[in-house]
């Protein structure tokens, strides 16, 4: 029975990375801009509630509603004041200025919070450890159970909000084509600005909920990065919805990997990650000979 | 169209000639440093190639063929830890320092078939991949250790002075090799080519340049070079760390100094990284501050000097020391007096056509 409570921990996982991943994948749908700062932008968020938590003794649950507009602050001045640039000097530049905040951040928040490793655990209670019995043997965490919703929440209210509001249209137009958008009336600087709001804003989400399932440092954000950006690849580039199958295929390929040996669990996801870029060529491959039937099929 | 050829295309110009000459001149006072100065400035000097080594390499990835590359560390990790695996298995260490690169680089050539497919952001956090799963991997071998290391034991055959030594000229001819091979290839054709995929990769291709293998062949050498570098540290700090020699901070590096330099230009990261060395001999002790200052000068500089200095000064003066482009002389005197050099950012143009630029100019 392990087995099956491992691989519901795997799916569950999976809701977590879909919920970091989301903000990443939105902004590149969006901006075109893989945020290279995105993991050490949760981990600020993190750092902030935990702040709060620490000196005031207020539940992180509720310091979470007071952080999440201020990373949305965050995403906005980000956009204005430095993609926005960068995003007119081509497609290198976005990468090497987010690089560089991502250092700026990381190491800000070393000088600030020191190397210790921190969990926002203590502050929530019973909640970190609680789980429901599923069937004897079987048990499922509730904090994990409920990142997952969460996770299948935002997503598909992301969809939601894209497919039937006015904004959503304005957003879905822009990235379509910015200038052609801009012809039609749409402000397209404040459709960036506040797409970038949302994405750093579910990114800081994530980096919260992080602190309150497991620990972090100042320098946990690479690594979550480089998670998210596993599970958009995985779940197809662009797509939320593929996003959560990709966070949940990641999630389970990691937790299995971890029952094999102690490093299993980055060496297997990165391993899976890499085997799905493989699997897509090889398949790009063979549709562009014709096919399974092309390649065996002999020209008459 | 101006059908007038009025004009010469020249490569060497007075000031490039000359500039070649005080090179080869510095060179060979260098080759005899170690005989002039004391310890510290022979181990200086060293570490000073080994920056250079590492941000020219990342300048012909990301400033010429467009490939920003977030995993370079990959390389340079598995350079070192080849090196010690040969080492080991009872091989002469100087000899398993530029094997193991060697090995480090062909092991580029496999990893290239997936990378080269991604694009641009998908590119660089691949490559990051990469490096992690590097890490990992490496840190699972026996003789490192895990996370503890080891150190190149056979080092110790050697004397400390002999050792310094052998170090500096190793690391002086990687560096003379590596700038060469660099400076060869982007003269060529293959340096037209990169430059057309950096530029507009489907339009190059349109135009019948072989993209995947001219991606692959700076692809492939800057791998080599990082894992030289990355071996040539090792001999150097002889003890390995799996978690340094991957950090992520060499890619900071890497990136610092080719963006202060000036990125997509072949004397921009030797200076960049001349700035950088002395910024860390200065600021170094002061730890992450320093690292905070390093992320948010490239920020600047990516954002307000996307050329860095030396494209800069490049940009504005219309010199170039060492003959890599081309530059347009105009000898129709009645309208233009004197010498004219093309914009340097648009070399390609005056690769291809010629008279778009007697227009503009």
């Amino acid at each position: 029975m392990t087995w099956v409570t491992q691989l519901l921990n795997g799916v569950l996982l999976g809701g977590y990375y879909a919920l970091l991943a989301c903000g990443l994948s939105f902004m590149f749908g969006v901006m075109r801009i893989i945020n290279l700062a995105h993991g050490d932008l949760a981990i600020l968020s993190a750092c902030l509630v935990f702040l709060i938590a620490d000196t005031t003794g207020i539940s992180p649950f509720i310091a979470l509603v007071a952080v999440l507009p201020v990373m949305g602050l965050v995403g906005w001045g980000l956009q204005r004041w430095m993609l926005e640039r960068s995003l007119r000097a081509g497609v290198l530049v976005p990468l090497l200025t987010t690089f560089g905040l991502a250092i700026v951040i990381e190491n800000g928040l070393f000088e600030y919070f020191g190397a210790d490793t921190r969990s926002l655990a203590p502050y929530i209670g019973d909640f970190a450890y609680d789980s429901w019995e599923i069937t004897s043997n079987v048990y499922v965490g509730s904090l994990a159970a409920l990142i997952f919703a969460l996770a299948v929440l935002l997503l598909g209210g992301l969809k939601l909000f894209l497919t039937y509001t006015p904004l959503g249209r304005a957003i879905r137009a822009t990235a379509e084509d910015a200038d052609t958008a801009a012809l039609v009336g749409i402000n397209a600087r404040a459709v960036y600005a506040i797409a970038a709001a949302i994405a750093v804003a579910t990114a800081g989400l994530a980096g919260i909920f992080l602190a309150m399932r497991a620990v972090f440092t100042p320098f946990s954000g690479p690594e979550q990065l480089i998670f998210a950006f596993e599970a958009v690849v995985i779940g197809g580039i662009g797509s939320l919805s593929g996003t959560l199958i990709g966070g949940i295929v990641l999630g389970v390929a990691q937790t299995l990997g971890a029952q094999i040996n102690p490093q299993g669990f980055l060496i297997t996801g990165h391993v899976v990650f890499l085997a799905v870029l493989a699997a897509r060529l090889a398949l790009g491959a063979l549709r562009a000979r014709g096919g399974i039937r092309g390649v065996f099929s002999r020209p008459s | 169209m101006n059908t007038d050829r009025r004009f010469i295309v020249e490569r060497w110009t007075r000031l490039s000639a000359a500039a070649s000459v005080t090179a080869a001149v510095v060179l060979v006072f260098l080759a005899v440093a170690p005989f002039l100065f004391d310890a510290n400035v022979v181990d200086s000097l060293t570490t000073l190639f080994i920056y250079l080594i590492l941000a020219v390499m990342w300048n012909a990835l990301a400033g010429y063929a467009g490939l920003v590359s977030v995993g370079q560390q990959a390389f340079f990790g598995l350079g070192a830890y080849f090196a010690i695996q040969l080492s080991y298995h009872g091989m002469s260490v100087y000899p398993a320092l530029l094997l193991g690169a060697v090995i480090a680089g062909a092991l580029s050539l496999p990893i290239s078939v997936l990378m080269l497919r991604l694009r641009a952001g998908e590119f660089a956090i691949g490559m990051w991949v990469v490096a992690e799963l590097a890490h990992l991997l490496v840190a699972l071998d026996p003789i490192i250790n895990g996370e503890t290391g080891v150190s190149l034991i056979a080092l110790n055959a050697y004397t400390a002075d002999d050792r310094r030594a052998y170090n500096y000229w190793m690391t002086l001819a990687a560096m003379v090799v590596l700038l060469a091979a660099v400076f060869v290839l982007l003269r060529g054709r293959l340096g037209a080519s990169v430059q057309a995929i950096r530029d507009d990769e489907d339009a190059a291709q349109s135009v019948g340049v072989r993209v995947l293998a001219a991606k692959r062949t700076i692809f492939f050498l800057a791998a080599f070079g990082c894992a030289l570098a990355g071996s040539l540290w090792l001999a150097t700090s002889i003890s390995f760390q799996p978690r340094t020699y991957f950090g992520i901070q060499w890619t900071a590096y890497m990136i610092f100094m080719v963006l202060v330099g000036g990125l997509g230009t072949f004397e921009g990261p030797i200076i960049g990284g001349v700035i950088f060395f002395l910024i860390e001999y200065f600021f170094g002790q002061t730890g992450v501050w320093y690292l905070v200052g390093l992320g948010a000068v490239a920020i600047v500089f990516a954002l307000f000097l996307p050329r860095g200095l030396w494209g800069s000064i490049e940009d504005r003066f219309g010199i170039r020391l060492l003959p890599v482009g081309y530059t347009l002389r105009l000898l129709r005197s009645d309208f233009y007096h004197g010498s004219h050099t093309a914009p340097p950012n648009d070399r390609l143009h005056d690769l291809t056509e010629p008279n778009d630029n007697v227009e503009r100019t």
